[in-house]
């Protein structure tokens, strides 16, 4: 039976996928490789995954002001996340999706949980995010 | 969110199609991060001349091709490459075009081909209480913390869009109530020669960057003889191993003439001590070379300042770098002339040192050699060089590092004032 959670939408758009989930935070600087979307840091647990086409959560960025410029770049080869939820604003997390679709006129919605929300994701879990009404349908 | 009509009137397309879509970017900013309104910024400096892929090449000259013109002075961060010699260092010619075309696409925007990560060091030097919109994460901590001007961690690509406009949204560290510190380090048990080693101080700051994260921090106990070369070393270290934009030096920087001037009024102020035990500490973590071992001595990251390059210079007394061993300086065009008009480049490059502009100190070896150990200068660099490509680090005085660098291997002493 689908579950549906109330979200905040920060960019809006509606996107589909399946879940991806992380505790820890990701720099998009030096830490995603825009060929495929892997994760290149060997500390992070989602190590040589690929975000492409998902549903990416994980709580908050971190890392270098050059985020924006990979997230368009992401966004430019097609292998960035279709959505992206987080539990905490980031102002350089939201400016690439943004600036995806004033110029490529797409972007990956962004959208907050709050925490307890959040430990309810399940990696594998197919997922409508909608950053319109503000809501996550999930299909475990 | 409130738009002045000039606002809207940009964002509506009717003072060009660039600063429209600029700005529709920046309100899209504003309403997801929650900003009420936009500030009026006086200077932007971008790092939206960073090659890294198609896209934001394609973007900025986009908004160029729009008749894009930058509403307020604009400086440009440092690229990847020196741009006239990366083919000396095996910099393929395909990204040298794109570089190139990336330069030329922010020149007809009007913006300054300053290719520097230190605008500080190259006459930038916004007033106390200036709002400014910076990228470059050294450059942002430098200006709020010593120069007292204000800005946030803007985004690449946002930073354009901040100059095509002349705004940014106003929130963070635009506003007072944000810029006071939350988090009070006392500096303590160091004996006085601490402090006028340059050594000390980006380890202080790699301790604050750890411990504190994004938090504004008040920093005691640093006499006021700190020098500018020493905040520098500070800054870039605090916001590469936390994303620290301010700091305050209680006596020292322009917001903290006394503790209770910069300390938050709202939240309870946590209080830590940096004490030796710490410094050794961050040194141990920084430090990832294996023995003795070096293949590269690396200087200015940031961008080498001219007093650098005179204590550089000092150093030489007629040696020369180990022929196993790479020794660069990474530099402006600007300081690269002041110091080559002082005469200091001459000895430099007898001895073997390559000196370079524009570039990067960590994307130096991406052509070269895929792994070794550096040593350098600066805790930053150590820091990054490790995360980003492997390569071990090192870290040690300028004196220290060009002694490495003619011996072949690693040569360093704990400082006096350190052993116990």
């Amino acid at each position: 039976m689908a579950e549906i959670l109330k979200c905040r939408p920060l960019v809006a758009g509606r996107a589909r996928g399946s879940i991806m989930v992380t505790r820890q935070s990701i720099s998009f600087w030096g830490g995603v490789d825009p060929a495929n979307g892997r994760i290149l840091d060997p500390r992070h647990d989602l190590f040589d995954q690929s975000i492409a086409g998902r549903v990416l959560a994980f709580p908050f960025g971190k890392g270098s002001a050059a985020a924006p410029l990979v997230l368009l770049e992401l966004s430019g080869q097609g292998t960035g996340p279709a959505a992206i939820i987080n539990i905490d604003t980031d102002p350089l997390l939201v400016a690439g999706p943004i600036i995806s679709r004033h110029f490529y006129g797409r972007a990956a919605p962004v959208v907050l949980l709050t925490e307890e929300a959040f430990d309810r994701l399940r990696t594998g879990d197919d997922a409508v995010v909608d950053g319109v009404s503000g809501e996550i349908t999930i299909h475990p | 969110m409130y738009l002045t009509d000039q606002e809207k009137k940009m964002r509506d397309g009717r003072l060009g199609e660039a600063a429209g879509m600029a700005m529709a970017i920046l309100v899209d900013l504003c309403e997801a991060v929650g900003a009420p309104e936009m500030v009026e910024i006086s200077h932007v400096h971008t790092d939206s001349g960073f090659y890294f892929g198609d896209a934001g090449l394609a973007f900025v000259e986009h908004l160029a091709a729009l008749g894009g013109k930058v509403a307020v002075p604009t400086s440009m961060n440092n690229t990847s490459f020196d741009i006239e010699r990366g083919r000396d260092y095996g910099v393929p010619e395909v990204l040298v075009q794109k570089i190139k075309r990336l330069e030329q696409a922010h020149l007809a925007m009007g913006a300054s081909p300053s290719w520097t990560c230190a605008p500080y060091q190259n006459g930038i030097l916004p007033e106390p209480g200036a709002m400014v919109a910076w990228s470059e994460s050294n450059a942002i901590v430098f200006a709020n913390s010593v120069l007292g001007a204000r800005t946030n961690r803007t985004g690449d690509l946002v930073d354009i869009c901040c100059a095509l406009t002349g705004r940014a949204p106003k929130t963070g560290l635009y506003l007072d109530e944000n810029r006071r510190a939350v988090v009070h380090i006392a500096v303590d048990e160091f004996s006085a020669e601490a402090f006028t080693d340059a050594r000390f101080y980006p380890l202080l700051g790699y301790h604050i960057g750890r411990e504190c994260g994004h938090r504004v921090v008040a920093v005691t106990g640093i006499p006021k003889t700190v020098t500018m070369d020493d905040l520098k070393g500070l800054g870039a270290a605090a916001a590469s191993s936390g994303a620290t934009a301010l700091f305050h030096v209680v006596g020292v920087t322009p917001e903290a003439p006394s503790l209770a001037a910069c300390l938050s009024r709202e939240v309870p102020v946590d209080v830590l001590s940096f004490t030796p035990e710490a410094l050794r500490q961050a040194e141990a973590l920084l430090w990832t070379a294996e023995g003795d071992r070096l293949d590269w001595v690396g200087f200015g990251c940031p961008h080498f300042s001219f007093r650098e390059f005179t204590r550089l210079a000092q150093c030489i007394e007629g040696r020369k770098v180990h022929e196993n061993v790479a020794c660069t300086v990474f530099t402006s065009r600007k300081i690269l002339r002041r110091a080559e008009s002082a005469g200091l480049l001459e000895p430099l490059r007898a001895a073997g040192i390559e000196i370079y502009v524009d570039g990067c100190l960590l994307l130096y070896p991406q052509s070269l050699k895929p792994a070794g150990t550096m040593m350098s200068n600066s805790v930053k660099a150590a820091n990054y060089i490790f995360s980003q490509s492997g390569y071990r680090a090192a870290y040690g005085s300028i004196r220290e590092c060009f002694a490495s660098a003619v011996a072949g291997k690693i040569v360093r002493r704990p400082p006096a004032w350190l052993r116990s």
